[in-house]
C-alpha cells in the first residue's frame, strides 16, 4: 500500500467533529474518487494527509513513513511527495505560469535559487515538457490571472506534477469549471495518473463524473466511511446511505449515457 | 522574453532578459547608492559626539521625566478643551466647504468640466500639500495667537482632504441607480439627493470621523507655532526644560489620542 | 395575513421616512447635545478683533510676497532646506520600509505566533500615537538639532504606518494561495517569497510611494522644533517677516508636494 490512513480523527477548535476513525488504504497507481456531501470532511481528509490541516489523532502513512509526528523539515520533504490540486486553482495569480509551475520545486531548492528563480535545468525541462503535455507551452509567460478556468487548472496540474510526486491530493478540481472543460480536465488527471503510476484521491461533487473516470469509489458521510467499492456497484441504494434520501435513478443513468468518447485537445 | 533557447536547442527559461536583469541589479545598485549619498549628506551636518552621547542624555532626559508632575494636570483641562474644540470646529468647517466642493469636483456631477473641475482640484491640492501647522504659521501672522488661527488652520488643511477624497466616492458609485431616479423624470438637484448622496453617505461620515481623528492628533502640536490648544503649554514647559510638566502633556495627550481613535472605529464600525 | 383590511390611507398618514436614531429621547438629547457643545465651543474661541484688523495688513502683506516670490536673496538658505529635506526624505523613507517590513510580518495574524503578533502590534500602535513633531521634540533633545534628528522621527513613524497596512494587506490574502505554496513542501521563507509577497507587492511598492510624498510633507515642519529641513527655513523667514522669501518656500514646497504626488500615483497605476 501506498498510503495507509487508519482511526484518522479530526475535530475542529469550534468543536465540530470532521472525521470520525476514519481507515482508509490506497495502493500504489490507483485513482480513488472521494465523493460525499458538503461538510462530510472530504476537503478535511486530504488536507490532513499532508497536514496542511493538523490531524487530531490517527496515523497516516505515506510509503513507509507515518506523516503525523514528522518535524517541520521532515514534513516538508514528505511534502514533495504530494501534489496538490485545488478547487479554485490556488494559482499565486500575479506570477506567471512558468514560476507558478517551478513553484512545484520549492521543496527542492534552498531559498535564494528559488529567490532568484535559479532552478535546475532538469527542473526547467520538465516544466516545458509538463507544458507541453498540458497544450499551454505558449503560455509560459503570461500572468496566472490572465488564463481561462480551464487553464489556471492545468497549470495547477502540471504545478502538482513537477513536485515528483507519488500521490496526487486533488480537492473539487471541476467545481469552478463548466461541464466540458469538467470533463477534459478529469480526463488529463486520470491519464497523467496512468502514464506516471501515480495514485490519487480525487474529492469530487459530481457523481456522474466520479463514475466516469474513478474505478474506486469511497463514499464519505458526516466523516465516517459509509461506501468502499467499485464505481459499478454506485446504486441508488449506496446513494441514499451517502447523501440521504433522493430520486438518484436519473444521476445513475445519466453517467451511463455520458460514456461516449469526446475530443480531446492537447 | 524570458524563453531562449539553450545551446542544445531545448527551450530554457529564466525570470528576466540578462538585459532586463542587469537593469534591475543596476537600479537597486542606483538606489543603495543613492541613500547612502543622502544619509552622507545628512551625517555631515550631524555633530555625532551628540549623538554617541544620546543614550545618555536619553537616560538623562528619561530620568528627569519621570515622575510626571500629576498635579499640573489642574492646569491642563482648559488646554486640552480648546484642543479638542479646535480640531472639531475645524473639521466642522472643513466638512460644510469641502462638501460642496466634493460636487463641483467629482468628474460626474460637476457644472463644468473645463473650469469649476479644474479651479476645485487646484484647491484641493493647495489645500492638502501645506501641513495644518504651516497653515497655523501663516494664520497667526494675521489673526494673532490663539484658538482662531488653529481652527482655519484645521479648517483649511482638512478641506482638500474631505473634499478629495468625497470626491472620490462619488464617482464610484453605481451608475444604475442614478440612471434608475433619473428615468423616474427627477430633477439635477432631486437625482443628487435621491440616488448620489444615499451612496456617498456612509463613506463621507467615515471620512469625516477619520479625519476627526487625525486632526485631534494634530491640534496637540498647533500650539507650538501660537495656534491655541494644549500644545501652547508644550511650548512653554520646554523652553523652561520643566521636563515633568512635558511628560505630563505627553500622558494627557497619549489619553486623548486613544480615547479619539476608539471613539472614531466605533462610529466607523457603525456608519459601514 | 389577517382578516382585516389593510387600510393604505391610515398606513400612509403614519408613514415617516425612518429616522436615524430610533430612539426619539436619544434623538433630540443628540440634538441638543449637539447645540450645546456648538454654544460651548464657540464660545471658548477668543477673537481679539483689533489684533485681527492689524493683522489684516500683514496679511495683506503676506499675500503681497506672493508678487513676485524673492527666490534669490536667501537663495542658499532654501537650497539648504530643500537638500536637507530631500535627503532625509530618502534616508528615512527607505530605513522605515525596510524595518516596517518584519513588523508588518510579525503584525499579521496569519504568519505570526502571538506573543510576536502582540509585540509588532505594539510598536505599531506606539508609532502611530504620537505625531511627528512631539517624536522630532524627543529625538532633538536626544541628538541635538539638525536633520538626522528629523530623519530619526520620520523612519520612527514610517514605521507605523507601513507596518500596520502591509500587516493588514497581509491579513487579506487569498489564503489558498499560500495554502498551495506550503503544500508544494515550501519552507517558511518560501512561503513569504512565493505565496505572499506576490500578493502584497503592488501595494507594498504603492505604499512606500505615497509615504515617501507624506515624508516629504513631514519634512517641510519637522523644521519648527529644529528638526532641520526647509521648515527651518521657513520658520526663520517667518520669523523675520521675509514674507516674500516664505513664499517662495511655500511655492517650492507646493511644487514638490504636486510632483511627488502626481510620480505615486503614476507608481501605484503602473503596479497594479
Amino acid at each position: 500500500m501506498l498510503l495507509n490512513i487508519t482511526g484518522l480523527t479530526k475535530r475542529y477548535p469550534t468543536g465540530d467533529m470532521a472525521l470520525k476513525g476514519v481507515d482508509l488504504a490506497v495502493p500504489k497507481g490507483q485513482v480513488m474518487a472521494l465523493i460525499g456531501p458538503s461538510g462530510a470532511g472530504k476537503s478535511s481528509l486530504i488536507r490532513c494527509v499532508n497536514r496542511l490541516v493538523e490531524p487530531t489523532s490517527g496515523s497516516v502513512v505515506l510509503d513507509g513513513t507515518e506523516l503525523t509526528r514528522l518535524g517541520a523539515g521532515a514534513l516538508r520533504r514528505a511534502r514533495r511527495r504530494m501534489g496538490m490540486i485545488f478547487q479554485e486553482y490556488a494559482l499565486v495569480e500575479r506570477l506567471t505560469v512558468m514560476e507558478n509551475v517551478l513553484s512545484g520545486r520549492l521543496g527542492y531548492v534552498g531559498f535564494w535559487p528559488s529567490w532568484f528563480r535559479r532552478f535546475p535545468r532538469r527542473d526547467v525541462e520538465e516544466a516545458f515538457r509538463l507544458l507541453h503535455r498540458v497544450g499551454l507551452e505558449h503560455m509560459v509567460d503570461k500572468r496566472a490571472d490572465a488564463l481561462s478556468g480551464g487553464q489556471r487548472q492545468r497549470v495547477g496540474i502540471v504545478r502538482a506534477l513537477t513536485q515528483d510526486p507519488q500521490l496526487l491530493l486533488v480537492d473539487e478540481p471541476t467545481a469552478s469549471l463548466d461541464p466540458k472543460t469538467s470533463r477534459q480536465i478529469m480526463r488529463l488527471i486520470v491519464e497523467l495518473c496512468e502514464e506516471r503510476g501515480l495514485a490519487a484521491i480525487i474529492n469530487i461533487h459530481d457523481v456522474a463524473l466520479a463514475q466516469q473516470f474513478a474505478r474506486r469509489i469511497v463514499g464519505l458521510r458526516a466523516g465516517q466511511i459509509v461506501f468502499d467499492g467499485p464505481a459499478t456497484d454506485l446504486t441508488a441504494e449506496v446513494l441514499t446511505t451517502i447523501y440521504g434520501e433522493e430520486d438518484w435513478s436519473q444521476t445513475i443513468r445519466a453517467a451511463e449515457d455520458e460514456e461516449e468518447p469526446e475530443a480531446i485537445p492537447a | 522574453m524570458p524563453v531562449t533557447t539553450a545551446a542544445d536547442g531545448l527551450p530554457d527559461w529564466r525570470r528576466r532578459t540578462p538585459r532586463a536583469s542587469l537593469a534591475v541589479w543596476a537600479g537597486w545598485l542606483a538606489a543603495l547608492a543613492l541613500t547612502i549619498a543622502c544619509f552622507e549628506f545628512i551625517s555631515n551636518r550631524t555633530i555625532w559626539d551628540f549623538v554617541w552621547d544620546a543614550p545618555t542624555q536619553g537616560a538623562d532626559l528619561i530620568e528627569r521625566m519621570f515622575p510626571p508632575a500629576w498635579t499640573y494636570a489642574g492646569v491642563l483641562w482648559k488646554p486640552m478643551w480648546d484642543t479638542i474644540n479646535i480640531a472639531t470646529l475645524g473639521t466642522v468647517l472643513a466638512v460644510v466647504v469641502g462638501f460642496p466642493m466634493a460636487f463641483l469636483a467629482a468628474h460626474n456631477t460637476t457644472p463644468s468640466v473645463l473650469f469649476v473641475r479644474p479651479v476645485m482640484l487646484f484647491l484641493i491640492v493647495s489645500s492638502r500639500s501645506i501641513n495644518s501647522l504651516i497653515w497655523a504659521l501663516i494664520l497667526v501672522i494675521v489673526f494673532g495667537p490663539g484658538m482662531l488661527a488653529g481652527i482655519l488652520a484645521i479648517g483649511l488643511r482638512s478641506v482638500g482632504f474631505v473634499a478629495k477624497l468625497t470626491y472620490e466616492a462619488i464617482e464610484e458609485i453605481d451608475r444604475s441607480q442614478v440612471e434608475a431616479v433619473t428615468a423616474t423624470g427627477a430633477s439635477g438637484a432631486q437625482v443628487l439627493a435621491w440616488s448620489i448622496v444615499p451612496q456617498i453617505m456612509p463613506a463621507f461620515a467615515g471620512i469625516t470621523v477619520f479625519r476627526w481623528d487625525i486632526n485631534i492628533r494634530e491640534a496637540t502640536v498647533l500650539g507650538l507655532v501660537g495656534a491655541g490648544g494644549i500644545g501652547m503649554q508644550l511650548q512653554a514647559s520646554i523652553n523652561t526644560l520643566a521636563w515633568p510638566q512635558v511628560t505630563m502633556i505627553f500622558v494627557l495627550i497619549l489619553g486623548t489620542v486613544a480615547v479619539s481613535e476608539w471613539l472614531s472605529a466605533r462610529v466607523r464600525h457603525a456608519v459601514i | 395575513m389577517s382578516a382585516t383590511l389593510f387600510d393604505a390611507a391610515a398606513a400612509a398618514r403614519g408613514w415617516r421616512p425612518p429616522p436615524l436614531v430610533a430612539s426619539p429621547v436619544l434623538r433630540y438629547a443628540i440634538y441638543l447635545g449637539a447645540l450645546a457643545y456648538a454654544a460651548l465651543a464657540i464660545g471658548t474661541i477668543e477673537v481679539n478683533w483689533t489684533r485681527a484688523a492689524e493683522g489684516l495688513d500683514r496679511g495683506l502683506r503676506f499675500v503681497s510676497g506672493f508678487f513676485p516670490p524673492d527666490f534669490t536673496s536667501k537663495r542658499s538658505d532654501i537650497v539648504e532646506g530643500l537638500l536637507e529635506s530631500l535627503t532625509m526624505t530618502v534616508v528615512s523613507t527607505v530605513i522605515g520600509v525596510a524595518l516596517s517590513i518584519p513588523v508588518a510580518v510579525g503584525g499579521a495574524r496569519n504568519l505570526a505566533p502571538l506573543p510576536i503578533y502582540l509585540a509588532c502590534r505594539g510598536i505599531i500602535a506606539l508609532s502611530r500615537t504620537f505625531q511627528e513633531i512631539i517624536v522630532a521634540i524627543v529625538f532633538v533633545a536626544m541628538v541635538g538639532f539638525g536633520p538626522l534628528a528629523g530623519m530619526l522621527t520620520l523612519s520612527f513613524a514610517t514605521i507605523g504606518f507601513m507596518a500596520k497596512l502591509i500587516a493588514e494587506d497581509i491579513e487579506d490574502i487569498a489564503e489558498e494561495q499560500a495554502e498551495a505554496v506550503r503544500a508544494t513542501g515550501a519552507s517558511w521563507f518560501q512561503l513569504l517569497a512565493w505565496g505572499i509577497l506576490p500578493q502584497v507587492r503592488p501595494r507594498l511598492i504603492g505604499l512606500s510611494a505615497y509615504r515617501l510624498d507624506i515624508n516629504f510633507r513631514e519634512s517641510a515642519v519637522l523644521g519648527l522644533v529644529g528638526a532641520g529641513g526647509i521648515g527651518d527655513t521657513l520658520n526663520t523667514s517667518f520669523d523675520r517677516y521675509e514674507f516674500d522669501t516664505a513664499a517662495a518656500v511655500l511655492l517650492i514646497i507646493i511644487v514638490i508636494v504636486l510632483a511627488a504626488e502626481y510620480s505615486s500615483s503614476w507608481i501605484r497605476r503602473k503596479v497594479q
